[in-house]
């Protein structure tokens, strides 16, 4: 009996220390220490025209918590493009991980009045009323990406543009094609979640290859992240056998497609990618996998919208335009990266 | 839990073994016990078997079917059979991580007991064997992490269940939350690209012509069917899932069994994790996401009770493979997911219902047997 006791608490012992060394080699294991990552901002080096210094302004700034690269890449420019400005005073407000939340802390925000709020909402129909507040208490809103339905909600409307995102790939890949003389191509499609602006970008993608009589072949939807693509890039590729190209909505998930891709050891056809990753833009200078482009949907819309709520809230207009004011709405286009441009658009990754 | 019919076995007084009785395997006196309960003239081995057997050739007759479907819809590539060929490579492939999670997932079931967690767990796994830190450690480092990450996490469900007394449905739900939200705070939400080649060639290797996931599900599989047949802690397993009382009164350490059950889940997540890491060449929080559905949905579909007592490795298997080849055909088609994810969930309304037509019969039999053999 106690030679069988001891022999349990020798056992337990050497469980329990295994545990303990584990439990510490672990927990030494969650570091992600990586180099500080770049933001993208504008400089505000020269004092010439708008970039001079002046009336002191306070912008109010609420966003959805980050919850993937692209919001932690909006939170990043807003907060560094601020800093960039000497006349600037940054209060961010935690955005929380829904429309409750942000409407509260949007409500404390208002109470302290700054000069003008820069709102990215969960949902705009959700905060449309505290934003509507916001104006009539005379702090101008300007709106970041996901448009409140209700006009008089917002000063000024900064988005980028799903559709044109679609489009942007449709005519890279059908000059390609047309250029190649390839007829009767085939085309697939790895969209991301079935959500609204995924539909934007399919219909885009669909219209502007329709110009050049093509038609996607095959349509598979992940959802938006690395494993998902991979799994349906791999499906893809199984139900074309040949195939000439392929546009893959979301850098993210494109890991997991160049991945599929490799793994089945293909390369007849070039890819097409979509959001404007750092991976994806170091990829298409290096010109070494099928991916040969990617089209924008950037994060810098944020740094962009912060500059403009300065000059709103100091009373001037954009330098190059004629009129007194900031214009009321600001679509960016979609731009297509290639091996060509790539270099120019290093400091614009995410 | 079970059914209504109380087992002679299962008497709510304390037992009135001898104190001192002599050491027995309980394992033994579990399947005893149910011999015993079920007249003798079935045992759990035969009874089982042949049940899961039949069941079985069916899910092999559902597979054909949708083979079929495949080739008169697609006839220009199903005549290429190098093409068929790499589609069933590219079928147990897909079928590889999950059916790994469907492994352990059906040791859950069959204990009685339900793991929602499965997905998150993969999901913490890889994130954590991807961290710029765990990877300084090479490939044993980022595998070393994964499992014990895997089998820690189960056995915290394990500990909150059998001896916090939580209902595994809580206790995993909650779980499935704070693990994915571990993993998204680890991640910092970013998606981690694994640069290690030996974890990427994991899935980009063949070895004699067939990928090396496939291997590791075979070997899973192969793992899993001889501990839930050969072994007593298989035995076990189906006792307690079948009767925990009566386990308990025939001297099986029930808890501690629970426990290490979801422990045994913990660590398939573990291995699918690294597979997944390898498939993707990348982790984020968000991976697996709902591969508890697809687990359980295989496990029910392959003939696993949910209320504990009965299943086979080899039906899961083939709900699993069963549930790659739908997606399969839907992408070969070319048709939409939409479309796909209803004929999924009507494949296991069916199943469900197949399989309770049965249940219900078999039930009945046995408690007539009961009643002419007690009077």
């Amino acid at each position: 009996m106690t030679q069988h006791s001891r022999d349990l608490s020798r056992r337990r012992l050497l469980f329990g220390g295994a545990a303990v060394g584990a439990a510490t080699l672990l927990t030494a294991c969650t570091s992600n220490e990586t180099p500080a990552a770049s933001t993208q901002t504008k400089a505000a080096g020269n004092s010439e025209g708008n970039n001079a210094p002046g009336k002191k302004v306070v912008i109010g700034f609420s966003a959805p918590a980050a919850d993937h690269g692209w919001m932690g890449a909006i939170h990043a420019n807003a907060k560094a493009q601020a800093a960039a400005y000497s006349d600037v005073e940054f209060k961010e407000v935690d955005g929380g991980s829904n429309s409750e939340a942000q409407r509260s802390t949007l409500g404390t925000l208002i109470a302290q009045k700054p000069d003008i709020i820069v709102v990215l909402p969960h949902d705009g129909k959700e905060v449309n009323a505290v934003a509507l507040q916001a104006m009539q208490a005379g702090i101008p809103i300007v709106n970041l990406d996901r448009a409140f339905p209700d006009a008089l909600a917002s000063r000024l409307v900064i988005k980028g543009d799903n559709y044109g995102m679609g489009v942007s790939a449709g005519h890279f890949i059908g000059k390609m094609l047309k250029d190649k003389g390839v007829a009767n191509p085939v085309i697939g499609e790895i969209a991301g979640l079935e959500i609204p602006l995924t539909v934007e970008r399919s219909a885009g993608f669909k219209a502007a290859l329709a110009t050049y009589g093509f038609t996607v072949r095959n349509r598979r939807s992940a959802e938006f992240t690395s494993d998902s693509g991979q799994r349906e890039a791999a499906q893809l590729l199984q139900a074309l056998p040949k195939i000439d190209a392929i546009w893959n909505h979301d850098d993210d998930q494109g890991i997991g497609v160049l991945a599929a891709i490799k793994q089945a050891n293909r390369s007849e056809f070039f890819m097409v990618g979509g959001a404007g990753s750092k991976l994806a833009i170091d990829a298409i200078k290096a010109d070494n996998s099928v991916l040969k482009a990617t089209v924008t949907y950037n994060p810098s819309m944020a740094s962009s919208a912060v500059s403009l709520a300065r000059l709103i809230a100091q009373g001037r207009g954009l330098g190059d335009l004629t009129e007194l004011q900031v214009p009321k709405e600001v679509t960016l286009a979609s731009e297509t990266i290639t091996k060509e441009n790539a270099s120019s658009y290093d400091k614009l990754g995410f | 839990m079970s059914d209504a019919t109380p087992t002679p076995t299962a008497t709510p007084e304390r037992p009135q073994l001898p104190a001192q009785s002599p050491p027995v395997d309980p394992a033994e006196t579990a399947v005893a016990s149910d011999k015993a309960a079920s007249t003798g003239k079935l045992s759990w081995w035969r009874g089982d078997g042949g049940d899961g057997a039949k069941r079985n050739l069916g899910l092999v007759g559902v597979l054909a079917a949708l083979i079929l479907v495949g080739a008169v819809t697609k006839p220009d590539l199903y005549g290429d059979p190098n093409w068929v060929w790499n589609n069933v490579l590219a079928i147990l492939q897909l079928a590889s991580v999950v059916g790994v999670v469907t492994v352990g997932m059906t040791f859950v079931i069959i204990g009685g007991g339900i793991d929602l967690s499965v997905g998150a767990i993969l999901a913490l796994a890889g994130v954590w064997c991807t961290t710029v830190a765990t990877q300084s450690y090479g490939a044993a480092g980022m595998i070393f992490t994964a499992l014990v990450v895997g089998i820690c996490v189960g056995l915290v469900n394990g500990v909150l269940i059998s001896y916090g007394r939580l209902v595994p449905f809580i206790a995993t739900l909650a779980m499935l939350v704070a693990a994915r939200g571990l993993a998204a705070s680890i991640s910092n939400k970013q998606t981690q690209v694994s640069s290690s080649t030996f974890i990427n060639d994991i899935a980009a290797r063949k070895v004699i012509g067939i990928p090396i996931l496939v291997y590791i599900l075979g070997a899973v599989v192969l793992a899993g069917w001889v501990v839930l047949n050969r072994t007593t802690f298989g035995r076990r397993t189906i006792a307690v899932g079948g009767n925990p009382e009566a386990a308990r009164l025939a001297g099986i350490n029930v808890r501690r069994h629970t426990m290490l059950l979801y422990a045994l889940s913990g660590l398939c997540c573990g291995i699918a994790a690294i597979m997944l890491t390898s498939q993707a060449t990348s982790a984020q929080a968000a991976m697996a996401n709902l591969y508890e559905l697809d687990a359980i949905a295989a496990a029910i579909i392959g003939g696993t009770l949910l209320s504990g007592g009965r299943g086979t490795i080899v039906g899961s298997l083939l709900g699993v493979i069963i549930f790659a080849t739908i997606t399969n055909l839907f992408a070969i088609n070319g048709l939409s997911i939409e479309a796909q994810n209803m004929v999924k969930g009507g494949i296991i309304v069916a199943a469900v219902l197949v399989q309770q037509f049965q249940f219900k019969s078999v039930t009945r039999l046995l408690a007539r047997n009961r009643v002419t053999t007690a009077t």
